[in-house]
């Protein structure tokens, strides 16, 4: 089985995008949403000529209740301005200074959070990830309890662990990445992409596991003597077409929502394709070669 | 085998009902009882304001919080409803990190209104008590049929006397007959010019009003010295004793903070639902073309059932009924992706139980054994993270995306399990050895 051959390939490839990964989370950093980290975002549409951003900023500048925001073009005739969280009359002086003296622009949405809920959103943000990782942890224990020979039970859930940190790891670094050129923003619904992708990424895993698993007990069963890594790689060509064809049915309905879908859904839908790319890859190429390698390891 | 072909017709003539529900939300077109189900559209996809306010319980003792926070609701609700706005929400709701202090929150959602300074001040105004009096002339039969605040003041004519003369209220029950009433009591200017009134207008409606809406209408029979009077409306203990929190409580039971606010122009929200009922069609067909070239006959049933699938949600949503969003329609377009790996576990072991020398039925039958184990597990994990979406996700955002996806995997496991599984044996391919067509059409791939 090539993959499991050529497995030193695949974990260069791994490596280099975690570390581009890690690299841009530690220099770039990432864009929190409004959600996370609090203040206001206030979308507006011209009916005429939009006006330069310039001349928007110049009437921005006057009023210290906006000070520290920032603007972006959205469509033809639109812009977005974030701003600290606005409180009382300052929504409507956004709203009049972005009119510069004529008509106001007609406002497409208007969302504000005050700091102490975008503290509490991020903390709950932080801690269903967590307990989404737990609850992994715990289901792969039990899932795969009964198996001993010949790695053990705990090294199938260190894996698959493995595995799951290299699928949330590159979707995050991609954010990182847009955040920096392109303003993606890391929100509630970038983390819910993750819970997802880790749900599915860790079922991917554990599909394979499984017809390990079973190889395992036939060769048990017909005292049929096998190399570790060829019943591994048995396996994953087993499962090969099956792991390929449920992620590209979840991408193609994922490719129509980017595509098609609204606004407020397509950098979700990004997050969710790159993760599941990332988590089907590390299945079938990551996950499955390092149990052999691990294999290897412990008989030496 | 005459059975299965009748559980499978029964499951198309079902699908076919459901569909038809699932349809029905256009008037006129559809019969009565698909409308009264409608879709339940989020803020975010009719357009609307959405605020959260913090309420300040600090000062009041731990049973109290919660009446309070029910007599601010309610207070709030009255003010909500002078807006004329269809089907507003008002609701209370607990916030705060887990173990760390916990926030009280009341939520109001005003569909289809944009102005949200406008909605902000009419809601943080403090409520106000009106006395009024029923314009000579008028009854009170001419005042059934009245719903709005506007229409409703203009039978009355207004007088000095409000909210600001009021020194208490409280509940009593009248000595003879035990019906609860509500006394109140003026302080000395109040009585005064509520002596005032009562002498000048015996025999004629006093209306008391609260923010704009009568709550009561007695009738004035004498003057009224001493600033004291006793609002007998035929009310019920627990009627009675809310209208004297109300009025004790005229201003807010607790002081509220805006913490947060979401305004959604109708135009925006409008095209996310095109948009994404667009993105469902093509992602439909998408996954339904690549199933009927990949898996052929069998991936035709799974289509079949995936429309199954895609009806049954809809259904599912009108009837719960599940609040639609943005996040919500997202949810279910993914899960379509995500409902045929049932499909498509099933189909790739029952192709390896064919190559290994089985015949047809009997790598049927295998196939579907021997998938579930990894149906199961694929199913759990998927649920375990919609669970913990929904309790910790924050937002409503996260909740409508997290009850989409949980009622996905839960009616994927149905369709593409009990719904393939029928229509693939009412095919009626039995033990016989198979050879050609039949064995080209249950293959998969693009080899023969």
């Amino acid at each position: 089985m090539p993959i499991i051959t050529y497995r030193k390939w695949s974990y260069i490839f791994s490596l280099i995008l975690i570390a581009g990964s890690l690299l841009s989370i530690a220099f770039f950093g990432f864009k929190t949403g409004i959600d996370f980290a609090g203040g206001s975002l206030l979308e507006v549409s011209y009916t005429g000529e939009r006006p330069s951003v310039e001349d928007i900023s110049l009437e921005l500048d006057k009023n210290p209740a906006l000070h520290g925001y920032s603007i972006r073009p959205t469509g033809d005739k639109g812009y977005i301005l974030r701003t600290p969280y606005l409180e009382g009359s300052s929504h409507s002086e956004a709203l009049q200074a972005l009119s510069l003296g004529k008509e106001i622009p007609t406002e497409i949405r208007f969302d504000a959070v005050g700091p102490t809920v975008g503290v509490e959103l991020k903390t709950k943000a932080l801690l269903s990830l967590a307990l989404v990782m737990l609850a992994i942890v715990l289901f792969i224990a039990f899932a795969f309890r009964k198996v001993s020979e010949p790695v053990s039970s705990w090294i199938y859930g260190l894996v698959a662990i493995t595995a799951l940190a290299h699928d949330v790891i590159i979707p995050t670094g991609f954010f990182s990445i847009m955040g920096h050129f392109a303003g993606f923003e890391i929100d509630g619904l970038f983390v819910t992409a993750l819970l997802v992708v880790l749900g599915f990424s860790v079922h991917d895993t554990i599909v394979v596991f499984d017809r390990v698993r079973e190889n395992l007990r036939l060769n048990k069963e017909k005292k049929n003597k096998e190399e570790f890594g060829a019943t591994v790689g048995k396996s994953v060509a087993q499962t090969f077409n099956r792991s390929i064809n449920t992620s590209l049915t979840t991408v193609l309905a994922l490719l129509a929502l980017y595509f098609f879908g609204a606004g407020a859904t397509q950098h979700f839908a990004l997050a969710l394709i790159v993760g599941i790319v990332a988590g089907t890859y590390s299945s079938i190429f990551l996950g499955s070669p390092l149990l052999v390698t691990i294999e290897a390891w412990r008989k030496k | 085998m005459l059975n299965i072909r009748l559980a499978a017709f029964g499951l198309l003539i079902l699908g076919i009902f459901i569909g038809f529900f699932a349809y029905g939300s256009i008037p006129g077109r559809t019969p009565a009882l698909f409308n009264s189900f409608p879709f339940v559209l989020g803020l975010d996809l009719k357009g609307g304001t959405h605020l959260v306010y913090r309420a300040d319980v600090s000062t009041l003792a731990g049973g109290d919080v919660a009446d309070a926070m029910n007599s601010l609701q309610q207070v709030i609700e009255r003010r909500v409803n002078l807006f004329g706005v269809s089907e507003p929400l008002v609701q209370v709701e607990r916030g705060g990190l887990l173990n760390a202090r916990v926030d009280e929150r009341l939520i109001v959602e005003l569909p289809g209104v944009t102005d949200i300074d406008k909605a902000v001040v009419l809601i943080g105004e403090t409520p106000l008590l009106q006395f009024k009096l029923l314009k000579n002339g008028e009854d009170l039969t001419n005042l059934s049929g009245v719903t709005t605040a506007e229409e409703m003041s203009s039978h009355f004519e207004a007088t000095k006397l409000t909210g600001r003369y009021l020194q208490n209220a409280q509940l009593v029950f009248d000595q003879t007959t035990s019906e609860p009433q509500v006394s109140i009591q003026f302080n000395s200017e109040g009585s005064d010019i509520f002596a005032e009134i009562t002498k000048a207008n015996v025999g004629r409606i006093l209306g008391i009003f609260l923010d704009g809406i009568p709550i009561s209408l007695p009738v004035i029979r004498d003057e009224i010295l001493g600033g004291r009077a006793e609002i007998s409306g035929g009310f019920q203990a627990q009627e009675a004793k809310d209208l004297v929190r109300n009025l004790n409580y005229g201003a807010l039971p607790v002081p509220i903070q805006l913490v947060s606010t979401q305004t959604i122009g109708a135009s925006l929200g409008g095209e996310a639902v095109e948009r994404s009922i667009f993105a469902g069609l093509v992602g439909f067909a998408l996954v339904s073309i690549f199933l009927i070239i990949w898996y052929r006959l069998p991936g035709l049933i799974s289509v079949i059932a995936l429309i199954l699938y895609v009806v049954l949600n809809l259904a599912l949503f009108k009837l719960i009924p599940v609040t639609l969003t943005a996040a919500g329609l997202a949810a279910f377009i993914l899960s379509m992706g995500m409902a045929v790996d049932a499909n498509i576990l099933i189909f790739e072991r029952m192709k390896e139980e064919l190559l290994s020398g089985k015949n047809l039925s009997d790598s049927m039958h295998d196939g579907f054994t021997r998938a579930w184990l990894s149906i199961r597990d694929s199913n759990s994990s998927s649920i375990i993270t919609a669970v913990i979406l929904y309790w910790l996700g924050g937002t409503a955002i996260i909740k409508g995306f997290a009850l989409v996806f949980a009622i996905g995997v839960l009616a994927s496991m149905f369709t593409a399990i009990t719904v393939t599984r029928t229509l693939l044996f009412a095919l009626g391919l039995g033990a016989r050895e198979h050879k050609g067509m039949a064995r080209f059409l249950f293959g998969n791939g693009l080899t023969f």
